[in-house]
């Protein structure tokens, strides 16, 4: 029996009479990659919310690599890495500066900084802009490097939220690679995307409608099962019946 | 400890690579001081002066008719007695009354010296100074002329009293209130906008999710602003020193001291108006208009308080940079110790605590 590193049980977050997440229970396996799928509006940012220890469930339990979600918060952060669509890199520091604050933030010693940030540059192709400010990268580069920097401190889970918008397809299945790669070496990844074919290069997907998962499987048998030719098809016919307007 | 001295360090490099930053960090209290201290200290001309002459003597005459003959000065000879003048000061029609006392002639030529009164609408201190200082030298240039005329030395020796703001003492008033308005710009301002820019590069969603505790962010954004405030602050009164000849006859520990408390209350204010402002410009903006004029008109250094009506100065009382100025008045142009600012001191620190903790409230509910 594999690892299980989120474990979600009939988790539930309510906004007054609105069920933004409703009862959702799954498992996420260590060193899996996790697509979690759905329209705007679905629940997928506020469920991500509360597995990255940012807001509480109103019922339901959760644990994120171990840690209970209602109580040590502070565990979980300290155990996951996290990356939105929103380039969050600072323009003004030079790559190597985002590299010493954001390990530093999560408290790894100047040594290991050091280290790790050598190995990170020169994996990356980056000797050369090492010292110049992030603002002047092209997108694609800033985006794989917001990738490294969040498991820099080398977490559990990485949480990716729409990790590829904006990006070229080149570089998003440079992106895709990176993940994988990651994925190898035993972090787990929880990834949000509106982009159909990555959701193929995802081992399973959920997909949510209204605040519920409606399917959770590898994509290959979602396909099977809803007799669709790609995963756009399945998205479509689930995500239809969906009585929410997004947003 | 050590991860909130990594952000500090990463606040200091934000501030060093943005120009517009330095640039209102430590162009502006240049500007304003140089601005404050040099141009803004009008000329007057065709100030309209009444000149009571009760002596009519050869002397007045002459005085009169030096007067006369400035381009500074439109002059109407009248006997004006206290309450007239008290009423022609309010209508605004005169800008200066001077007095020759009956027997202004007479004193001069038996004691060498003799009395004139000069009486200025202080509620305008600039422009009162500059037409004493004109009398004072048309005074000066006449008693020259006694003197080259080779009689025995003598001298007028003006008496001069300040209307609505007895205690003034000129343009250097102003340098407190500068002051307390480049911390309030410097701090409240650039406080507010990089806590807002962070939210919406959204680096802050980063950090929310980073086991660095989110109070810690608030105040690892406020202690780079609170350091280099006080080098500001130095920075000031080197220049104030140097350039304008200001004396701080205070303590300098209880000046530092005081100084802190304000600038920890205008960062309080700046992390509060980040809490409200969506977006950078809306930041700005907010505290522009919601703290920089305040400062500006109701702290009381370019328009005296006094004079206003009652209602704003009951609003004053909120003004923050008001209770500031009053402190910095007292010790740094007075002299005056911890005794004669406690009040102040706790009012401000009452401000201080309870924005603070406004600022943490608010910005815990909007985590949730």
């Amino acid at each position: 029996m594999a690892e299980q590193v989120i474990v979600c049980n009939e988790l539930t977050k309510r906004f007054g009479d609105f069920y933004a997440v409703n009862k959702i229970t799954f498992e996420v396996t260590k060193g899996e990659i996790f697509g979690f799928l759905g329209a705007n509006g679905a629940g997928k940012t506020t469920a991500m919310r509360i597995l990255c220890g940012l807001s509480y469930p109103t019922s339901g339990t959760a644990t994120v690599a171990g840690f209970d979600v209602y109580r040590q918060q502070d565990q979980i952060k300290r155990n996951i890495g996290y990356m939105s669509q929103k380039f969050s890199l600072y323009e003004n520091l030079t790559i190597v500066e985002n590299i010493e604050f954001y390990g530093g933030v999560y408290g790894l010693s100047r040594a290991v900084i050091k280290e790790r940030s050598g190995e990170l540059i020169q994996t990356l192709g980056l000797e050369k802009e090492a010292k110049k400010l992030v603002g002047s990268l092209p997108l694609g580069w800033k985006q794989k490097l917001a990738f490294s920097v969040a498991i820099f401190h080398r977490p559990q889970i990485v949480f990716l939220d729409e990790p590829t918008g904006g990006v070229d397809p080149v570089t998003r299945r440079q992106f895709w690679d990176m993940i994988y790669e990651a994925a190898a070496s035993g972090i787990t990844v929880f990834v949000t995307t509106h982009y159909m074919d990555e959701a193929e290069y995802c081992n399973r997907v959920t997909i949510m409608v209204d605040g519920k998962i409606e399917a959770l499987d590898a994509p290959q048998a979602l396909k099977q099962r809803f007799q669709a030719a790609n995963m756009e098809e399945v998205f479509y016919q689930l995500a239809r019946s969906a009585k929410r307007s997004s947003d | 400890m050590k991860q909130l001295l990594v952000f500090i360090r990463k606040e200091f490099y934000h501030v060093f690579r943005d120009r517009r930053t330095l640039l209102i960090m430590f162009g502006l209290p240049v500007a304003q001081i140089l601005l404050f201290g040099y141009a803004l200290t009008s000329e007057v001309k065709n100030a309209d002066i009444v000149i009571s002459d009760q002596a009519k003597d050869a002397n007045t005459a002459k005085i009169i008719s030096k007067i006369k003959s400035s381009s500074y000065f439109i002059v109407h000879e009248e006997q004006l007695a206290g309450p007239a003048i008290d009423a022609a000061f309010k209508k605004g029609t005169i800008k200066c009354v001077l007095i020759f006392p009956p027997r202004f002639g007479d004193d001069l030529r038996h004691d060498g010296k003799a009395s004139v009164q000069i009486i200025a609408d202080g509620s305008d201190p600039n422009t009162a100074k500059t037409l004493v200082n004109y009398l004072s030298m048309i005074m000066l240039n006449y008693q020259q002329d006694l003197a080259g005329g080779g009689g025995a030395p003598i001298g007028i020796i003006p008496e001069l009293r300040m209307l609505y703001n007895p205690e003034d003492n000129g343009s250097l008033n102003f340098i407190p209130g500068v002051i307390a308005l480049i911390f309030m710009i410097v701090c409240a301002t650039l406080t507010s906008v990089s806590v807002v820019r962070e939210k919406e590069l959204g680096t802050m969603e980063i950090l929310l999710v980073s086991p660095f505790h989110p109070m810690m962010v608030l105040i690892a954004k406020a202690i780079p602003y609170l350091v280099l405030s006080l080098v500001n602050f130095t920075f000031i009164l080197i220049l104030s020193v140097g350039f304008l000849d200001i004396e701080v006859k205070g303590s300098l520990l209880l000046l530092f001291a005081e100084s802190t408390l304000f600038i920890i209350t205008c960062l309080s204010v700046g992390l509060l108006i980040s809490n409200i402002a969506s977006s950078q410009q809306a930041a700005m903006l907010i505290s522009m208009m919601g703290m920089m004029l305040p400062t500006l008109l109701l702290t009381g250094f370019m328009y005296p308080l006094e004079n206003m009506p009652l209602v704003l100065q009951v609003i004053s009382n909120v003004v923050p940079s008001r209770w500031y100025y009053l402190i910095v008045k007292a010790v740094m142009l007075k002299g005056l110790g911890f005794s004669a600012v406690w009040r102040e001191t706790l009012v401000l620190a009452g401000m201080t605590v309870g924005l603070l903790s406004l600022a943490l409230l608010k910005f815990k509910t909007r985590l949730e």
